[in-house]
């Protein structure tokens, strides 16, 4: 056995218990902690299936930042009486469920049909034209524009069912936690020196994205992650959700992709497609806004419900 | 040199997983914390030999994301743990 | 010359697995929290270090070693953050630790 496949199979092997722990543990604490550490394995998983675009999201989202929503979700949990334990009913059904996904995924993948379906070497053709390199962002703003544009809308949804969680007299506040730290201490260290950082490296990740792995998800994610440890150092409020700013970084990139496909009917022969020699320039402009959009959007999901009025 | 630089990654990744046991064992939820710090630095190691095994030069981001993100359950658990007095209380411990 | 970089690396890398080795025994073993930080930073951002500095001679020059070397910065800089701020937090909750 070569030891590419040797580490294969300890990756495997390892991702499998720990997959098992995450349900079978007792504590929600220990069971948040080992889901991080599957999703840092999933992400090695996903490098060694050749596919880094994903490993980047994972890396991400999957460990970042769920983790950091689960662990809030956590501690607000620890002051209640609630017991969490499900009826057995309930978990049958969920084990069922469950099984039924994974047979049928079993099934698909262990019995491979005679011709394998393939679009990538034609994905790989046609991309010059649109001058990306990267097959993965062609894909997405070329060949499935559409798809990308519903999945911004998406996200749009989710921050406005996060938001509707609000109560009534709450809204229009202000969401996160009320700190009223000083500039001294350590957490404003890492506040200080780690967003500067971390938005060259969200512009290289958003930039680069045109030929190698990245693109405006993996930028905007971590552009929501640095905003998100300044909020949490308290070296800036949270923007109160009824703010103009706010709802117009939140609406500017799903609503320019939306501007461009829609000119797409007048300029070239449809919805979403590009006219000929200009598809690159429209693509990095789309490719900004959506970089602040998810990183407005997704900073604002993580840090949930206004939980007060802004002080006037 | 690729097997080489594989076989350490099968090693630190080895590494990774008996560390692991602390969040088993570990008496206190700090000690289970822990482990995540492990998991921050043991995973951009083997992502990095990887990244040179495997000749994708890509596979550095994924460690650099990995390490810019590394702090943050830290940040959360510390700052969530006994309620928001802690970045109070931290801003006047002296440095 | 390339041998002699590749036993650089060798030599690297593998002393950098064993720090990785000496932090977790140290994390598995040690029987005080603030131990067991002391242990898991110090030894495993060493054996990054050492990983990281075995790895320069094999990535292109200079910005696949730029971004090698601010991979391990970054963990250095959270693992620091990280490792202050839970050991005020074990601090603050059991004042005799």
């Amino acid at each position: 056995m070569s030891m590419a496949n040797a580490f294969d199979v300890a990756l495997v092997a390892l991702l499998l218990a720990i997959a098992v722990w995450v349900v079978v543990a007792r504590a929600a604490f220990s069971a948040i902690v080992v889901f991080i550490a599957y999703g840092l394995l999933v992400a090695i998983a996903w490098v060694r299936l050749f596919a880094v675009d994903v490993a980047l999201t994972e890396a991400a989202i999957g460990s970042g930042l769920t983790g950091m929503l689960l662990l809030g979700a956590a501690a607000r949990l620890r002051g209640t009486t609630a017991s969490g334990r499900c009826g057995l009913t309930l978990r049958i059904v969920a084990a069922m469920f469950c099984a039924m996904i994974s047979l049928g995924l079993g099934a698909v993948i262990l019995t491979p049909p005679d011709v394998v379906v393939t679009l990538a070497p034609a994905a790989m053709a046609n991309l010059p034209p649109s001058g990306l390199g990267n097959p993965v962002a062609g894909v997405l703003f070329v060949y499935r524009a559409f798809d990308t544009l519903l999945e911004k809308v998406v996200l749009l949804l989710a921050l406005l069912g996060v938001w509707s969680l609000t109560p009534d007299r709450l809204w229009g506040g202000v969401p996160g936690p009320q700190v009223d730290a000083g500039p001294d201490g350590m957490l404003a260290f890492l506040a200080q020196l780690l967003p500067p950082l971390g938005i060259v490296v969200a512009v290289y990740m958003t930039w680069t994205g045109a030929d190698h792995p990245g693109g405006a998800f993996q930028g905007g994610t971590v552009l929501a992650a640095m905003w998100i440890v300044v909020i949490i150092a308290g070296l800036q409020n949270a923007p109160s959700i009824d703010q103009r700013l706010v709802r117009f970084l939140v609406v500017v990139g799903p609503a320019i992709f939306l501007g461009i496909g829609l000119a797409g009917f007048a300029l070239a022969d449809g919805f979403l497609s590009y006219p000929a020699g200009y598809a690159k320039p429209l693509i990095i402009v789309v490719e900004v806004a959506l970089t602040l959009s998810i990183g407005v959007t997704l900073g604002l999901v993580a840090l949930g419900t206004p939980q007060r009025m802004r002080r006037q | 040199m690729v097997s080489f630089l594989l076989a350490a990654a099968i090693f630190i990744l080895a590494m990774v997983a008996l560390g692991l046991f602390r969040v088993f064992c570990g008496p206190t939820d700090v000690d289970r914390m822990m482990a995540v710090q492990l998991l921050g630095t043991g995973g951009s190691a083997v992502l990095l030999l990887l990244a040179v095994a495997v000749e994708i030069p890509a596979i550095v981001d994924v460690a650099l994301m990995l390490a810019l993100l590394a702090a943050f359950a830290a940040v959360t658990f510390v700052t969530s743990a006994s309620g928001s007095p802690a970045a109070a209380e931290d801003a006047t411990d002296s440095r | 010359m390339r041998l002699a970089l590749d036993i650089f690396t060798a030599l690297a890398v593998a002393g950098g697995a064993f720090f990785f080795l000496a932090g977790t025994v140290g994390l598995l073993r040690f029987r005080d929290t603030l131990t067991r930080l002391h242990a898991l930073t110090k030894a495993d951002n060493l054996g990054l270090g050492l990983v990281t500095l075995g790895l320069l001679p094999l990535v292109a020059w200079p910005l696949g070693a730029l971004k090698l070397i601010s991979v391990w910065l970054f963990v250095q800089l959270s693992g620091a953050i990280a490792t202050q701020l839970i050991a005020r937090l074990v601090r603050r909750e059991d004042p005799q630790a």
